[in-house]
């Protein structure tokens, strides 16, 4: 499936396949990592709510890392502590080598220039022109009018803005404010960008401009980015990583195809229904007739993966074992540039020669899974 | 139109410069030091960029008190202080101390409003950027909220023209006093009617200035 038809398909930029600044999660990481934070702990109010719970994180340089979370899960306090505006009551936050909880107030200061941040609601100066926003980190960083000239005539074609230079941004669409507010993240050539649900006020369009964006600039700029958001299918578009938070916890995390395919935790598995749809439509379910006497019905839902993606399973199952299958749902997808499939069947068969599918199908390496009926 | 002879026209031009001055002066002293006041209250106040809660309440407690003593009080009140400041105690330099000062707090909270409208998230892109304090104050916080510290300073020049018509109870004169003493005093509504006339053309042209300068700062 090419890149076009992904994005055509889910509505957001496909991810390129495998790009090469995705990790290898077998060899160790050749260089430190961007981001690494452990034992995290954080709590608003004594004997309030746990905002953060004993959290370790670590993203590697050049991924695109995301937490997806429910609102209130802890996600936008985690980010926050990356570059302090939050700080935790306990743990560790080293950031691009830095150990920021050992900074002073300058040193901070300073380390914070080199983590850009991109936000839900733009946070732009209202009084500011395009240009003066993009400049702001230059002008509180002491730069001349003329670097600072030089500098956002350089980041304004980069968000594709040259236009709107004098604009204010009341004059702008939010995507355009995006773009503003991104460009502004990316002045003082930070090697780390932080998006805090960077997308989510945005149309669906917007969004997969928005994040073909980021992932460009990541490509081109050697970003590392760490993104926070509640939506499946901003990770589904863009992330090589993922961690899902739930209660101030990460209760699982790995590569986003593994995740989307083999989700462990209810919770992730809620989230990536949503984006994968595999749920079982119950009007179709209700009009099955009783299979014949003799004959056992079983709900399937399969996954396709691996070196047999591609194979036609449904049909050489129907031939070989002689069952009778009916599609009741299924999609083909990508997820992170791998391609997939989902689909649930009610297959009718005696017992055995359904056992016998079923274990013919899982030695081909598809997660087979009897759901109740 | 008789009644309005040459003397009389003579004592409307100056008591109007005496509102002029007594309104312009202590606006410009409120505005120089209920600015501070105000940046040190939002600073230090809960979810400010410096919480101090030592140096945030007794501050708002000040201003309140200030702002809830009626003017008239205020002015006969301070008269030491009017003494050591401005050297006298009567006449229009007289007045301009009380009116300065109750012109501060009520600007300082007026101010302090203003301040509490800026969005809170471009102050904390600037924190995310590497800001530091006084650079958030000056280049986010100040900027930010000038179309509100406009209008606070609008509202604020319009009160205080209500405020300079009691001046004449130190002998500060300006319009609000000729009209009493001419118009209420002795029998003279027209001249009444003129300063009223005045002065709410005065208080229009104030207000539409304001606005307009709010228009045009505010840029949304």
């Amino acid at each position: 499936m090419t890149a076009i038809a992904v994005a055509e398909a889910t509505g957001y930029p496909a991810a390129p396949l495998r790009p090469e600044t995705m990790p290898d999660p077998a060899a160790p990481p050749a260089v430190a990592p961007a981001v690494a934070l452990t034992g995290l702990r954080k709590r608003f109010a004594a004997g309030g709510a746990v905002a953060l719970d004993e959290v370790s994180l670590r993203v590697e340089t050049g991924e695109i890392f995301g937490i997806v979370g429910r609102s209130g899960a802890g996600k936008s306090t985690l980010i926050r502590c990356v570059n302090l505006l939050e700080r935790p009551d306990a743990g560790q936050v080293q950031v691009l080598g830095q150990d920021l909880l050992a900074l002073g107030e300058a040193g901070l200061r300073q380390a914070r220039r080199g983590i850009g941040m991109v936000f839900q609601h733009f946070n732009l100066h209202h009084r500011r022109t395009v240009a003066e926003n993009i400049a702001f980190s230059l002008e509180i960083a002491g730069a001349t009018r003329a670097e600072r000239r030089a500098r956002v005539a350089e980041l304004l074609p980069l968000v594709g803005l040259e236009a709107k230079r004098d604009a204010y941004p009341a004059q702008l669409s939010g995507g355009q404010k995006q773009r503003v507010g991104i460009a502004r993240a990316l002045a003082s050539a930070p090697r780390l960008l932080l998006c805090d649900e960077a997308t989510s006020a945005l149309d669906p369009e917007t969004t997969a401009e928005i994040l073909a964006l980021i992932r460009d600039l990541r490509d081109r700029l050697a970003l590392t980015v760490l993104l926070i958001t509640h939506e499946m299918g901003v990770v589904q578009a863009i992330c090589d990583r993922v961690a899902v938070m739930e209660a101030g916890r990460i209760i699982e995390q790995g590569r986003v195809f593994d995740l989307f395919t083999a989700p462990r935790e209810k919770v992730t598995r809620r989230f990536v229904s949503e984006v994968i749809g595999d749920a079982v439509p119950l009007a179709a379910l209700a009009r099955l007739p009783a299979p014949p006497p003799g004959q056992r019905r079983v709900l399937l839902r399969v996954l396709f993966r691996g070196p047999h993606a591609t194979r036609p399973v449904i049909g050489e199952a129907a031939a070989r074992y002689g069952i009778a299958l009916n599609i009741l749902s299924g999609r083909i997808d990508a997820i992170a540039g791998e391609p997939f499939g989902i689909m649930v069947l009610a297959a009718e068969a005696p017992p055995e020669a359904l056992a016998a599918c079923l274990a013919w199908m899982r030695g081909l390496g598809l997660a087979v899974e009897e759901l109740a009926a | 139109m008789s009644w309005l002879t040459p003397t009389l026209q003579d004592l409307l031009l100056e008591a109007f410069w005496e509102t002029l001055a007594m309104v312009g002066v202590s606006a410009a002293i409120a505005v120089a030091i209920g600015l501070p006041i105000a940046l040190l209250l939002h600073v230090t106040g809960r979810g400010g960029l410096s919480p101090l809660p030592w140096l945030h309440r007794p501050l708002g407690i000040l201003v309140n008190a200030v702002r809830s003593t009626p003017f008239i009080i205020l002015m006969v009140a301070i008269i030491p202080f009017t003494r050591l400041v401005a050297g006298t105690s009567i006449g229009t330099a007289a007045a301009i101390v009380p009116l300065a000062l109750a012109a501060t707090a009520f600007l300082a909270r007026l101010f302090e409003n203003a301040l509490r409208e800026v969005d809170g998230g471009v102050v904390e892109a600037a924190r995310a950027m590497g800001a530091s304090r006084m650079q958030i104050v000056w280049k986010v916080l100040v900027p930010e909220a000038l179309p509100g510290l406009i209008a606070a300073v609008t509202v604020a020049l319009v009160s205080l023209v209500g405020f300079s018509a009691m001046a004449g109870a130190v002998g500060g004169g300006g319009l609000g006093d000729l009209g009493i003493r001419f118009g209420y005093q002795r029998f003279m509504p027209e001249v009444m009617a003129t300063v009223v006339l005045l002065l709410i053309l005065f208080v229009q042209g104030l207000q539409s200035l304001g606005d307009w300068l709010v228009r045009r700062l505010s840029r949304r």
